[in-house]
């Protein structure tokens, strides 16, 4: 790390501005990366057909949960494998809505949010008195058996066949041959910059820097006074309620909340890409979501060039993510996110060497 | 994200949003997925799951009935493609996946999209896009509105059809009999026992019981419908649920008289089935023996039949080493009322006009069915009864005759006598 880095991370005026509840710097800031961050959606929407308008859509919900995972084992630092639960619960709440109380898109996903935050409250007090293995598998539990409360109740839920919402049309002033999948991804879209904007306030805010406190160092943050178990809870719960908003524009996106759209495989991916993406970074979200919308369909080619049999050309991208997450633990720890800055380093490193060489007077340190 | 990355973000953003303004969308016309030389279908099919024992065979099939036509000249020297999804019989997947190959693949359109939990989910979709939706491979009546669902067909009878007959032999050959019930939860099972209660009086139904599949166990199903006393057993099952229903009833001591609908009970499919979760155990088809079925194409195993040995001369051809049964007969039939609906729609082929003769002509094609179809503008139903047939020495024996009826309740079950035709010499339709 470099002199300059190193006292820009020391400046005091950084940890006074983190100190306040919700930064006005900050917070204004958070908004232009998320209205940025919808507008590029929105432009990429444009060029792109109508299928990859879907896969935009997808990715954008996606992005939405890998967010929460973000908030709960990046900054909180505990492991959660229930986050597929988590939307399956948002999910079924949008489509409990829509279909059955006729509620609005907006107020449905935002009562998806609620919902879920609540379930996160239940397995929050519970993930903030476990550690390691046994709130991995407390999490995974909660991961298979919540989507199968569909098939409990078949008369509300709907079974294995699930529910269904009617298709939500473009607004009329986008014209009658808008294609409903862009409109889908902006929708997604929407709901996943609101998400990006209250997480990047909730990093931001004293919350998240209480919930990193008790990450870095449990004991010592009791000892400061923070309410250790409280602030762990608080993490779970906001990480619930984006997972929540991401199954409520899941169920948007497809019309369907079923069972077969929350399966265990879809918890692990998300922790996997959460982490191959690169944990606690934005960017990193970014990747993990392109990752799980993309990786499945190009596994099924790659399998089906191999020609191998149907059960392990199915089991590929599991295969695929296994690989990536030993792969990543061993060699980038901060997954693609932390691969790609420590490439940019590298590069900066390079480029000033070359600088020193042409002028080798001055003495550098540099590690 | 430093100052820095956002400006660069925003101007990007802004590159992109001037970038897309030029460019203009929306190329979909009537003629998707087709050239001089060639026509595209997809198809969602489930070739590993819960659902893949026997109809994963059922794709693999119609592709090879399309491969004899394509060696044949193809259709008016189009070849017929066939892009083949795994959906796991997994609704949400299918949903991906036939999105998938309307908006990326561009494909004509989906042909025996397999299912009823599955397809249903994309039936609005597939209409929406105006996509020709022919003959799925479910006997849900959910596609028979052509009102409703202009653009989708269904092929093979309605489950309710089905009840209907089945429940009329048990009037007839088991009257007074207990009977229960056992049922997939979702349209199909469903849509069968309504068949089943339009014809047995109630007081005689003394246990209905539902599973879902992918379930693993049908124990307590098996141990209620026993305990109810039943004597006759109705199975509404995928082949898998009617092997762990027979194993579970072998296991409880319980014998009754087994009866099946078309959808479960091909004997080759089912006779691996339990061989497999029995690990071995339960060998051949000793299980499903003397069960009473019903069919509405010829059985796999009468090999008397000229459809039969059409179909066997073109699996051994073009899928040699894999299963011939009950699934190879179905794929190679929808497979070639296809075709019979290509040549009937002319060398100018559009969406639209498929559409067109099949409502207008389809009911009067001839092929392998042993009942005629239904199609025409309103009614997009496909086979509109079968024939009652008994697992003998391993084998289905269709015993006949061929029953029609409609899924409404009350409507009378008349046989079918016009006797079935062979097929052409060169196995090609000619309409």
């Amino acid at each position: 790390m470099s002199g300059a880095e190193v006292a820009g991370k020391l400046q005091p005026t950084a940890v006074t501005r983190r100190g306040r509840l919700v930064n006005l710097r900050g917070f204004a800031g958070s908004l232009a990366i998320a209205v940025v961050a919808l507008g590029l959606l929105i432009a990429v929407s444009y060029l792109v057909g109508e299928y990859r308008d879907e896969q935009l859509a997808r990715g954008a919900f996606y992005f939405a949960a890998i967010l929460g995972l973000t908030v709960v084992m990046g900054y909180g630092g505990k492991i959660s494998l229930g986050h597929g639960a988590l939307m399956a619960v948002g999910a079924y709440t949008v489509a409990l809505l829509v279909a059955d109380e006729h509620w609005p898109l907006a107020g449905a996903i935002a009562a998806s949010a609620v919902v879920a935050a609540f379930v996160g409250l239940i397995l929050g007090a519970a993930a903030s008195r476990l550690h390691g293995p046994y709130l991995a598998g407390a999490t995974l539990t909660f991961a298979v058996a919540l989507p199968q409360l569909g098939n409990r109740f078949p008369e509300t839920l709907g079974g294995e066949n699930g529910l269904t919402i009617n298709p939500p049309a473009p607004p009329g002033f986008l014209g009658a041959n808008f294609p409903p999948e862009r409109w889908y991804a902006w929708v997604a879209g929407i709901g996943a910059a609101v998400v990006l904007f209250f997480v990047l306030n909730f990093k931001r805010s004293v919350y998240g820097l209480l919930l990193r406190a008790c990450r870095d160092d449990e004991v010592a943050a009791a000892l400061a006074g923070i309410p250790v178990g409280r602030i762990q809870t608080f993490g779970f719960m906001v990480s619930a309620a984006c997972a929540g908003v991401a199954g409520g524009l899941l169920t948007v996106v497809l019309q369907l909340a079923q069972p077969g759209a929350f399966p265990l495989e879809l918890s692990l991916s998300l922790f996997a890409v959460a982490v191959i993406g690169g944990l606690g970074s934005l960017w990193g979200a970014v990747w993990g979501a392109a990752l799980i919308v993309l990786l499945p369909n190009w596994s099924h080619d790659v399998a089906n060039s191999l020609s191998l049999s149907g059960n392990v050309a199915y089991s590929m991208p599991l295969l695929i993510y296994g690989v990536l997450l030993t792969v990543a633990m061993l060699v980038w720890p901060s997954g693609i996110q932390g691969a790609l800055r420590r490439v940019g380093r590298l590069g900066r490193r390079f480029a000033s060497e070359r600088l020193i060489r042409k002028q080798p007077l001055t003495e550098q340190g540099s590690s | 994200m430093s100052k820095k990355s956002a400006w660069l973000l925003a101007v990007a953003a802004g590159g992109l949003i001037a970038a897309g303004c030029g460019s203009s969308s929306s190329s979909s016309g009537s003629t998707v997925g087709i050239t001089p030389t060639s026509i595209t279908f997809g198809t969602h099919q489930p070739l590993t799951g819960p659902a893949a024992p026997g109809y994963s065979e059922i794709a693999p099939a119609s592709e090879a009935y399309f491969k004899w036509v394509n060696a044949h000249g193809g259709v008016y020297g189009r070849s017929i493609n066939l892009i083949v999804k795994n959906d796991e019989y997994n609704p949400t997947e299918t949903v991906n996946v036939v999105h998938q190959l309307v908006l990326q693949e561009h494909v004509f359109g989906i042909f025996e999209g397999l299912g009823t939990p599955t397809h249903t989910k994309v039936v609005g979709f597939l209409n929406a896009e105006k996509a020709p939706d022919l003959f799925v491979a479910s006997g849900c009546p959910c596609w028979e509105n052509g009102v409703e669902h202009p653009w989708t067909f269904g092929w093979q009878p309605n489950y309710t059809i089905e009840g209907k007959i089945l429940g009329q032999y048990i009037d007839q050959h088991f009257a007074g009999k207990k009977v229960g019930v056992l049922y997939q939860d979702d349209d199909f099972g469903k849509g069968g026992l309504a068949g089943i209660k339009d014809e047995v009086p109630a007081k005689d139904i003394v246990s209905e019981q539902p599973y879902v599949p992918g379930t693993t166990t049908l124990a307590p199903q098996i141990s209620a419908i026993k305990s109810a006393g039943a004597e006759i057993l109705v199975d509404f099952t995928v082949p898998i649920y009617t092997a762990i229903g027979q194993l579970t009833s072998f296991t409880l001591s319980y014998h009754p008289q087994l009866m099946v609908s078309s959808v479960g009970i091909d004997p080759h499919t089912v006779a691996s089935l339990l061989q497999t979760i029995s690990k071995g155990k339960a060998s051949g088809t000793g299980l499903i023996e003397g069960a009473i079925a019903i069919d509405y194409l010829p059985s796999a195993t009468e090999t008397s039949n000229p459809w039969i040995q059409l179909f066997m001369k073109i699996h051994n051809e073009y899928e040699p080493g894999t299963p011939f049964d009950g699934n190879t007969v179905y794929g190679m039939s929808t497979a070639y009322t296809l075709v019979q609906a290509l040549k009937a729609a002319g060398k100018n082929l559009t969406r639209e006009k498929i559409v067109k003769v099949i409502e207008e002509q389809g009911a009067t094609w001839k092929g392998p069915g042993l009942v005629p179809f239904a199609y025409s503008k309103t009614d997009h139903a496909g086979y509109i009864g079968g024939e009652i047939g008994k697992i003998e020495g391993g084998k289905l024996v269709l015993t006949g005759p061929p029953l029609v009826t409609q899924p409404t309740a009350g409507t009378p079950i008349t046989p079918y006598t016009t006797p079935q035709e062979p097929p052409p010499p060169d196995g090609i339709p000619t309409n």
